[in-house]
């Protein structure tokens, strides 16, 4: 029987769906492949690529954060963010990663450590979109349907 | 001649009702527009917090069994010294008395914690409620005005920051969270509820009797969803709160649209009656005129 997979933000659900095979998704103590008949868990989600393998079909996310349930066969992933592949402006990314490698490499002169923190942060995230993005574009899946 | 002024006058002054009524009634449909985009918004929130819901009952149930003494801070019940309290109102008025009686209920919440406790201050989120609170000099926490009409989650981080924050290192013992819950489209009711610390919700029969693994440690999850949890509770407060403020001021608008309507049936009842006096008296005129000339003829 297929995983139901339901991945939700606090605003908005991203993906409904009750026909995915196989879950790669990034916990916070590393990454797992969740499979049909999955023993019940409770995991962090660190920042990073989550793919859904459904019929031929592959699902890329990025995730920005967060807590998944897997409990007889159902998967809810709570995301701090997360945006489907088809979503993702690739040039928005490359703008942010180039603004944030900029104030890092200034070396942080009279930076507040909160804002290092901040660009440091937004690197990641930035490097994990285009790293998403790029994905799809180079293993030629069709974007998604849903 | 006074009875042609006086007909002029009315006549402006269906005019300059006839524009009122054009301006409420454009500002009722833009509200009833804005209020399904919040209704829609909130609807859109909704799976989270079911789920969050859902997994919270389900892992608070694991780590009250497994130390009760070791309980998350941000589930700690303390002896209440500070009481504090989010305060969400409008930013803008032509809303009926959504705003003044959210303002009555913030103040009637402060005066019935302040016999019992050191202090009651607020947070307030929206010029409504902060104004009215700034003016009796009432102690705040923080404000935020101008969030706009669909709030996102990017506005309830920082309140939500100040709150746990304030909570964790104990300078408020207790926060509510205040707003008007949309109920129907004519009824919306001031509501407060327990923010922090957190209530977290009642798992249900079958996830307690699930075997699950964590990845980390109950604890530490717990460390990570607890502050998600308050945040999606403000989040929903938001939500809820603009959808009722959007629907108050379309039933508002709508009633000075349809005051405007009666208004003016009046005034051209009033029009017409002066309008046909002034035929009248004018005809006389003309009429006692020709009387007197054929007299003299």
């Amino acid at each position: 029987m297929p995983l139901t997979l339901s991945v939700v933000t606090q605003e908005r659900e991203v993906l409904r769906r009750d026909d995915i095979q196989r879950l790669i998704v990034p916990t916070s103590e590393g990454q797992i492949t969740v499979l049909p008949s999955h023993a019940a868990l409770m995991a962090g989600l660190a920042i990073g690529e989550m793919v859904a393998v459904a019929a031929g079909e592959e699902l890329a996310f990025a995730i920005h954060g967060g807590f998944i349930q897997v409990a007889a066969d159902e998967v809810t992933v709570l995301a701090d963010a997360a945006e489907h592949l088809d979503e993702i402006d690739e040039e928005r990314a490359e703008e942010a990663r180039q603004r944030a490698a900029e104030r890092l490499a200034d070396g942080g002169a009279g930076t507040e450590s909160f804002d290092l923190l901040r660009a440091q942060l937004s690197l990641q995230r930035a490097l994990l979109r285009l790293r998403v993005r790029r994905r799809g574009s180079r293993s030629g899946v069709p974007a998604a349907s849903r | 001649m006074a009875g042609a002024g006086a007909v002029r006058a009315v006549r402006d002054r269906i005019r300059s009702v006839e524009n009122a009524s054009k301006v409420t009634r454009a500002m009722e449909l833009v509200a009833a527009s804005k209020m399904r985009r919040a209704q829609d918004r909130a609807l859109a929130a909704r799976p989270y917090a079911e789920r969050m819901r859902a997994v919270l009952g389900a892992l608070s149930g694991y780590s009250q069994q497994a130390d009760a003494d070791d309980l998350h801070p941000l589930l700690v019940e303390r002896d209440i010294d500070h009481f504090a309290f989010i305060h969400i109102t409008a930013d803008r008025g032509l809303a009926g008395g959504l705003s003044s009686n959210m303002n009555r209920a913030g103040a009637s919440l402060a005066l019935e914690h302040q016999p019992n406790v050191e202090r009651v201050s607020t947070l307030t989120v929206g010029r409504k409620g902060r104004d009215f609170f700034r003016r009796s000099g009432f102690p705040m926490l923080a404000e935020f005005i101008e969030i706009g009409d669909f709030p996102g989650i990017e506005t309830v981080l920082p309140i939500a920051r100040i709150v746990i924050d304030d909570y964790a290192t104990g300078a408020v013992d207790r926060v509510y969270l205040g707003y008007q819950q949309f109920v129907t489209t004519a009824v919306q009711r001031p509501t407060f509820r327990q923010l922090l610390p957190v209530v977290a919700p009642e798992g249900s029969e079958d996830e307690a009797a699930v075997d699950f693994i964590f990845e980390p440690e109950p604890a530490q999850l717990l460390e990570t969803l607890l502050p998600r949890y308050v945040e999606m509770q403000i989040l929903e407060a938001l939500l809820d709160a603009a959808a009722s403020e959007q629907s108050a001021r379309m039933v508002a608008m709508r009633q000075a649209t349809d005051a405007a309507g009666e208004m003016i049936t009046d005034l051209t009842l009033t029009y017409n009656k002066a309008r046909q006096e002034l035929v009248t008296s004018e005809l006389l005129d003309i009429v006692g005129g020709k009387a007197a000339l054929e007299r003299d003829r």
